[in-house]
């Protein structure tokens, strides 16, 4: 094929490419604004070609990754480098503290009663269950219990919002929120996961959260997932928080508007004392910030029907945005709860992991706790009679002990035991050696029949780290008589100066 | 590539598919005369030979009412014929011709009180139809196939994005006009009074917009034991569901949504008595943590039990699955660690994963080749800036996913594992019990060594009726687990009630109490879910997952058909869960079926029927065939076996979409499910 042909050819195609141009509706509409528009004006000609050749050449050129700091890496390195890694085990090694925690937990055969049987076949009077009320061997708690078994099954088989929506689930949700006072209330399968998953589905990213320093783990975990910016105060100091609100409140004046929560506890987990609530309130509605309130240990505890830390100070329970409770200690069920306005409650079933992605309760645990929450509305005697349980085990340990102080506040029935500074700084304890001591003290009780147990801490890796002082915790219980809960007390004190004196 | 179906149009099925009332010679004949019409049909025929000899059954099976309603095939249970369930025995098809003996022996006239009960035992736990209804599963071995993934014609993406579309813009112009003129409506979504908004406008936006609009297929308040049938409180709305009232009925409904998968949701049977004794004996819990003073005697049973069931040294309990998760991962790995998890994990996974401060990266679901790469370069680049290498990575995966019903491909990580040296770390929430010949999940399914993976996790909330979560490993690292997790520092001890059911469930399981009723139950969980699923690939639905789970979803697409079906359903007394985007992509909305232990035959026939009725209604069937349910193939057509996945895969770009008559599904479905679902 000769030059001629070629350009014959050529010259037919383009021929035939703009009659085919031409035969496309509006081409002569574009053709005619292209020649106008480009009309004496070459400049804007040559950017304009100018630019296509970039984007031409942009889409051409190869990909690159747009990650920092990847160093470009053969098969055969790579290879190497696979064989070269070691990982570690998937556990590291035990550590005294682990191994002494793992042999030394107590096996209890047969039921959780006052006394209780253990696995070496001694009987003890068992101080360390959260059996407040004795509510686990009452007659007519287990024969609801097994009614319901015998109509419901054991598990639900399926989370709330996929046919595990049992008519018991409803009716417990309604028996707190009536018990406590507000509009709604929202039960989850596990008290321990029910804040955890509470504050992320309200407090997000960019959200203020201010924190009690002595709050539980539970709740330092549920601020670490919801990435919220976090301020602590000082445990229970009133004018701290008050300092910190004021703070937040002056830092943020200029910036959007966000949510702004204040997390603190009832009774607080580790240290057993009680929040100041009114002043809370009145702090939180001075400074325009919810309330997220842990009443895991309060519930069924405080107030004169055990309505909790509202009732015990008489706050409205309204006021207080979200109550978080359990089901599980002293109400023998099990479960969480959170209790607040119907907004409230409606938003944690679609946004509340623990509740949306979890089981439902087992419907017998759910009428027990419907059961429970009904006797303590109706028998306040109960939690007065507790309560003068506790002033006698209190008066045999707090005043009378030279080595340990209470922490816990009064109506706390779970007694709360901490080394005093003295004591501390006297003998130079360092936490982990407080926490052998304690040990010794609870072995030392166990070898006389008494069932204690110690505050059992982990370190959840948040900065600031939390330093709470290792404790012993003494539960009282309505299933003991006055003079046994003395004498236990008595025991117990024994014990810690047994195991005090002998300590150099 | 979605393929168009073009003459199978789904107005009329019958037409065009061709009949096997009788598989015999004359039958082949026929399916001949009807694969002329239809083009090319009779080069796809894909049954596996074995099937094709074993004939003899359904060919007394002639006289099949032909072009029959499907409600005569399977009547529809009113609680009147559901008082005495056992009745419906005499409905089932000819392929049980032992059913005449089998009903003389039920039908000695019972007392009312004894029909009461036998009914009520019957609701929760259904009566084996015939003894061929059982299947034991277990991976054949090799290379484990990925699941096909069928995908409808453009159309119906199309309509779906469009509907979608018409959602949102719909929501925005109410939202526009209400947030002016019904203010109180919005209150919560905007700040007030120095007080920020307690939703934001935009997060919330799906759930008040488009949720909302089909609340009554969710949250569905039910009583009473979600075994075989579940009862429904009925409940009526008059403020477009924002509120629900009850309306004082309940309906009764064959429960397809609970994850009951071997039936252990009873409220009599051995099982039930146990825990009553224990109630009685134990009270209702053990008010304490693990860590202090809640460890029983039954803890430590059941933590023997389940480690022997799953094949591990020791293993710890919990009463609570999503915190298991929660609380597992921080005592795993921290920071400098890598999790690499399939992207789509469980929320739980997730949430403990964040919580453990380790850095996460995702893989393509199932994807092992994606996970291979993102194995190479994590080691290979170390830890992002710092460069050094990851302390360890642990590789995170569910035995059976809830969404898709697909397995891990556990062969395929096992390998992976030796060259790449990382953790594995299985979640069996939903394979446990419901997987492999012994019911101990995919270990046990693909006949791999438990040594194999080092962390085994579970629910015994579902498989076994109860509560609560477990993990599973070698002794060392259970000891260390117990000092360092949360779960057994903070959280609430497992009740003595949920312990003894999951001992006793177990128990029956293994055969140690009630010998034969735990294979039974396994058995028939994996006899119904590969019924069930090749039912419904047969009527031309595009369903997910693998052969082998008891977890079936249905492909619905369009946003209007997840209420539309749920109510069709409803209507039929069957309730099957329904779910959208979030929990699925946007696109691929759809019903799930769980199948159970508890159900019969009986039971899936009068599924796929209302299934069959549906699907012509809402345009449902378009499965393109590739995924199997295609028709079987002539004596002769059959490959060699060592290539007949080859050849299926040949075939696939000309298979043609399967729109089997109900008739021919229930009257083939149970020899058939026991060869290779093609």
């Amino acid at each position: 094929m000769d030059l001629h042909e070629t350009q014959r050819l050529l010259s037919e195609y383009l021929q035939e490419l703009a009659s085919l141009f031409h035969r496309v509706p509006g081409s002569a509409i574009f053709l005619r604004y292209v020649k106008s528009s480009y009309q004496d004006d070459p400049i804007r000609s040559a950017v304009e070609l100018f630019l296509f050749l970039f984007a031409v050449r942009y889409l051409l050129a190869p990909k690159y990754s747009t990650k920092p700091g990847v160093v470009p890496l053969s098969d055969d390195e790579i290879d190497d480098l696979v064989d070269d890694w070691a990982p570690e085990p998937l556990v590291g090694e035990p550590t005294a503290l682990d191994e002494m925690e793992v042999e030394k937990r107590v096996v209890i055969v047969g039921p959780v009663g006052p006394k209780s049987k253990l696995s070496n076949g001694r009987t003890v009077t068992n101080l360390g269950s959260f059996n407040f009320y004795n509510f686990n061997t009452n007659e007519a708690l287990k024969e609801k219990a097994i009614q319901t078994l015998r109509n419901y099954g054991v598990g639900a088989c399926g989370p709330r919002g996929f046919y595990g929506n049992q008519d018991v689930h409803m009716k417990t949700e309604a028996d707190v929120a009536s018990h406590l006072g507000t509009a709604a209330c929202i039960i989850y399968s596990q008290a321990f996961s029910t804040i955890s998953s509470v504050i992320p589905s309200f407090s997000k990213r960019g959200d203020i959260i201010v924190a009690d320093k002595g709050v539980n783990f539970a709740i330092r975990k549920g601020i670490q997932i919801s990435r919220s910016m976090v301020r602590w105060y000082e445990h229970n100091d009133m004018d701290d928080l008050e300092r910190v609100l004021a703070k937040v409140t002056k830092e943020q004046a200029r910036k959007p508007l966000t949510r702004r929560f204040i997390i603190t506890e009832g009774l607080f987990e580790s240290y057993g004392d009680k929040a100041d609530l009114p002043k809370i309130i009145e702090l939180k509605l001075k400074y325009k910030f919810r309330l997220i309130l842990d009443e895991t240990w309060s519930f069924g505890v405080l107030g004169r029907t055990g309505r909790g830390i509202t009732e015990h100070q008489n706050v409205d329970a309204a006021e207080v945005d979200m109550i978080v409770g359990s089901l599980a200690g002293p109400l023998v069920a099990g479960g969480g709860f959170c209790a607040g306005s119907e907004e409230i409650v409606h938003h944690q079933r679609i946004s509340a992991a623990a509740y949306t992605f979890s089981a439902a309760l087992p419907a017998l645990l759910s009428t027990t706790a419907s059961a429970t929450v009904n006797i303590l509305q109706n028998s306040p005697e109960l939690i007065s009679q507790l309560r003068d349980l506790v002033k006698a085990m209190r008066a045999q340990l707090d005043p009378r002990s030279d080595w340990v102080y209470c922490t816990s506040a009064p109506e706390n029935p779970l007694v709360i035991l901490v080394l005093k500074p003295e004591v501390v700084a006297g003998k130079r304890l360092s936490v982990e050696d407080q926490q052998f001591l304690l040990q010794d003290v609870v072995d030392e009780c166990l070898a006389n029949g008494i069932l204690i147990s110690r505050l059992k801490m982990l370190d959840d890796g948040i900065q600031p780290k939390q330093i709470v002082p290792p404790a012993l915790k003494v539960c009282v219980t309505t299933g003991l008589t006055k003079k046994e809960i003395e004498k236990a007390g008595t025991i117990v004190r024994h014990a810690i100066t047994k195991v005090m004196t002998k300590r150099k | 590539m979605p393929r168009r179906f073009s003459n199978n149009s789904s107005k009329d099925p019958s037409s065009n598919s061709p009949s096997f009332s009788s598989p015999s010679g004359k039958g082949s004949l026929a399916i001949k005369a009807s694969s002329v019409k239809s083009n090319r049909l009779s080069q796809f025929f894909s049954v596996s030979p074995k099937s094709s000899k074993t004939e003899p059954q359904p060919v007394q099976a002639t006289p099949q009412p032909a072009g029959a309603n499907p409600n005569t095939a399977s009547p529809p249970i009113s609680s009147a014929s559901l008082s005495l369930p056992t009745i419906s025995l005499s409905t089932a098809t000819a392929d049980n011709l032992n059913m005449d003996e089998m009903s003389t022996t039920l039908f000695q006239p019972p007392s009312a009180e004894e029909a009461r009960r036998l009914a009520k035992q019957h609701a929760q736990f259904g009566v084996i139809g015939h003894a061929s209804h059982r299947y034991s599963s277990r991976h054949p071995g090799g290379v484990f196939p990925e699941p096909v993934m069928d995908e409808p014609p453009y159309y119906y993406l199309l309509t779906t994005y469009i509907s979608y579309l018409i959602l949102i813009a719909f929501g925005h112009v109410r939202d526009f006009f209400g947030k002016r003129f019904r203010e109180e409506n919005y209150r919560h979504l905007k700040p007030r009074n120095g007080y920020g908004a307690l939703n934001s406008d935009f997060d919330n936006f799906y759930v008040r917009r488009l949720k909302l609009r089909i609340n009554d297929c969710f949250e569905r308040p039910v009583t009473g034991v979600p075994g075989r049938m579940i009862t429904l409180i009925d409940r009526g709305t008059n403020d477009h569901n924002h509120h629900f009232h009850f309306t004082g009925t309940t309906t009764d409904t064959l429960n397809l949504s609970s994850y009951n998968y071997l039936g252990f949701a009873q409220s009599e049977g051995p099982c039930a008595d146990m825990v009553e004794d224990t109630i009685r004996k134990y009270g209702i819990t053990a008010p304490s943590t693990r860590a202090e003073v809640g460890t029983q005697d039954l803890h430590q049973e059941v933590e023997g039990l389940v480690a022997t069931f799953v094949g591990k040294e020791d293993s710890m309990v919990f009463s609570m699955g999503f915190g298991t998760n929660a609380s597992i991962f921080p005592a795993l790995v921290s920071k400098g660690c890598l999790i690499i998890s399939d992207e789509l994990n469980h929320a739980s996974i997730r949430f403990g994963s964040r919580l453990s401060g380790a850095s996460i990266a995702m893989f393509k679901h199932n994807d092992m080749k994606d996970l291979e790469v993102k194995l190479r370069e994590a080691i290979s680049q170390g830890q992002p800036r710092t460069h050094r290498p990851w302390k360890k990575i642990l590789v995170v995966v569910e035995g059976l996913y809830s969404m898709e019903g697909s397995m891990c491909n556990l062969p395929g990580l096992v390998a992976l594992k030796h060259r790449y040296k990382f953790h594995l770390f299985v979640d069996e929430a939903h394979s446990i019990g419901a997987i492999g010949p012994k019911g101990r999940g995919v270990c046990d399914y693909f006949s791999i060594d438990t040594a194999e993976v080092d962390v085994l996790m579970g629910t015994l909330t579902k498989s076994f009726g109860a509560n609560g979560g477990y993990i599973a490993g070698d002794k060392v690292m259970i000891d260390k687990l117990r000092a360092t997790n949360a779960g057994v520092f903070y959280g609430e001890s497992p009740a003595p009630a949920i312990l003894v059911q999951i001992s006793s469930a177990l128990r029956i399981i293994n055969g140690e109490i009630v010998p034969g009723q735990g294979e039974e139950r396994l058995q028939r969980l994996a006899f119904n879910s590969r019924y069930l699923r090749l039912g419904l690939k047969r009527l031309g639905f595009i369903v997910y997952g693998h052969d082998d789970s008891p977890i079936i979803p249905i492909l619905l697409f369009n946003p209007a058909k997840m209420p539309a079906f749920s109510h069709e359903m409803l209507r039929r007394k069957i309730s099957v869960v329904v779910v959208g985007y979030p929990a699925t992509p946007l696109v691929s909305s759809r019903a799930r079926l769980c199948v159970s232990a508890a159900h019969t035959k009986e039971d899936l026939d009068r599924v796929l029927a209302a299934c069959d009725e549906i699907g012509n209604v809402l345009q449902l069937k378009f499965s393109t065939g590739i995924a199997g349910g295609a028709l079987p193939h002539v004596e002769g057509m059959t490959p060699p076996p060592e290539m007949e996945k080859e050849w299926h895969r040949k075939r696939a770009a000309t298979i043609i979409p399967p729109r089997w008559r109900l008739d021919d599904v229930l009257q083939r479905g149970v020899q058939d499910v026991k060869s290779p679902l093609f």
